[in-house]
């Protein structure tokens, strides 16, 4: 057993003590090696480590992002990188925990046992994944109740696709098959991005995220092979989800609307996004075209149409007055989804409340046994 | 008394029999009984696990970034510690 430095305790000005993610090694990190070192190339290693100890400032944050490798959570880093990263995992974590609802709208009138066992799943799993990216904002210095505190006062946004009402049933089906299948194109390169809680994040809810979106396909695929009403159904879910599915991919951000010194080029060269919103949203098109096909559903966009010059799908204009204009407060559901999530969390105060008072008084009772034991032992 | 009250809670799944417990995540939670019930339903919804553990996070002490080149680099030039460092005839077997 060795006794770390005094310093090893120390926890810098403005960054927290909390410890997600830091200093553990995921189980198939390669830096873990193999169990024989003679294996591994350990030597090699070993001497390339003397070799690039030579060269300066690897530890810095800039060689660190340079390497390609992960930035975890007391690592020195701009201040700028910290907020940027606070800022996104917040908004991220909101939109879990705001998309619960949309889907929960439709929990006690699922149309079967099954359905209903599916639905209760896929929005315990929004929980999970949105306290997962409150974990992980939690580590760049953040506290929870602050997190909570800007979503319920409107200082944090999340993404704007919940404020979009679920009509009927097809509902359902089609923000499992569109919202979570462009949540996936979207989230799948956030696996590899350069901070480590948030990659790690990210690695877990994608795991769990294709359940979700087979089963809105699957609930769909049901609906168009049933009656008339029915498909009629699916496909009204389809032209209402369709665009702003595409819009969940953020403002145009290549070609004329690349902006030199942009969140997009910032972000990317900081690691943390790696594609921009204009090519995630070109391969969320060319994967989902087929799958309506498939389906039997109609995209609604007359300007959908194979591009073989370009080996993609052309697609029209987004509505971006409707996408901004909803993101400002404008949209069906915009401030029943706030005082939802405000009122849930007031009801549950005295949960926490009764909670924390039966901690304490567990505490107490166990400090007064033990004060008991020594007076006797005496 | 809100959520942001709640002390942090380190969470460990084993995975299976003969895995080591390994660092997944946190949760809040009002005290380690309710932690582990919290990182059940958390961490272990797809049977990931087998066993929990959670730590306080304010218990956990680590070494520190800043002093990460004092504090491993004396490991990195003692290359005699692994087993390819030694030159052995190749007919040599199980070694």
């Amino acid at each position: 057993m060795f006794t770390p430095p005094e310093g090893a305790r120390r926890s810098r000005p403005g960054h927290t003590v909390l410890m997600y993610g830091n200093d553990f090694a995921e189980p198939d990190d390669p830096g873990a090696g193999p169990l024989n070192a003679a294996d591994g190339g350990a030597v090699e290693a070993a001497a390339a480590h003397v070799d690039t100890k030579a060269r300066e400032g690897l530890a810095s944050f800039d060689a660190i992002i340079a390497a390609d490798q992960r930035i975890e959570p007391r690592d020195a880093m701009p201040e700028e990188y910290r907020q940027t990263l606070i800022r996104q995992i917040a908004q991220h974590a909101h939109s879990e925990i705001i998309g619960m609802q949309p889907e929960g709208n439709w929990i006690t009138r699922a149309p079967s046992l099954r359905r209903k066992a599916i639905l209760i799943a896929k929005v315990q799993d929004e929980a999970g994944h949105g306290l997962y990216l409150y974990s992980a904002a939690e580590t760049l210095g953040i506290t929870r109740e602050e997190l909570l505190d800007r979503l319920h006062t409107g200082k944090q946004k999340y993404s704007s696709i919940f404020n979009y009402p679920t009509l009927t049933w097809a509902d359902c089906g089609a923000i499992g098959w569109l919202v979570d299948g462009a949540a996936i194109m979207n989230q799948v390169p956030l696996c590899r991005c350069s901070y480590g809680p948030y990659a790690r994040a990210m690695i877990r809810t994608c795991k769990e995220e294709s359940f979700h979106q087979r089963q809105g396909f699957e609930l769909l695929w049901e609906l168009m092979r049933g009656t008339p009403e029915q498909q009629a159904m699916a496909q009204d879910a389809t032209n209402r989800w369709w665009w702003p599915a595409l819009a969940m991919f953020g403002p145009r951000d290549t070609g004329e609307h690349a902006v030199t010194g942009g969140h997009t080029e910032q972000s990317m060269a900081w690691g943390i996004k790696r594609f921009s919103n204009d090519d995630l949203r070109q391969k969320f098109v060319d994967m989902t075209v087929p799958q309506a096909a498939r389906l039997g559903v109609t995209l609604p966009d007359p300007d959908l149409l194979w591009n073989e010059e370009r080996g993609h799908y052309d697609f029209g204009e987004i509505d971006w007055d409707e996408f901004w204009r909803v993101i400002k407060g404008d949209g069906a559901c915009n401030a029943a989804r706030i005082e939802r999530r405000v009122s849930s969390h007031e009801q549950g105060a005295w949960v926490r409340e009764a909670a924390t008072a039966y901690a304490a008084k567990q505490r107490e009772r166990a400090d007064g046994a033990v004060g008991a034991g020594e007076g006797s032992a005496a | 008394m809100s959520e942001g009250t709640l002390p942090l809670f380190e969470v460990f799944v084993r995975a299976k029999r003969g895995l080591s417990h390994v660092h997944v995540g946190s949760v809040h939670a009002s005290d380690a009984a309710m932690a582990v019930r919290n990182a059940r339903d958390l961490y272990t919804r797809r049977q990931e696990g087998v066993s929990i553990w959670v730590v306080a996070a304010s218990d956990i002490v680590a070494s520190s970034p800043d002093e990460k080149d004092s504090f491993f680099d004396p490991a990195g030039d003692k290359i005699y510690r692994h087993p390819t460092f030694y030159e052995v005839p190749e007919d040599v077997e199980y070694l």
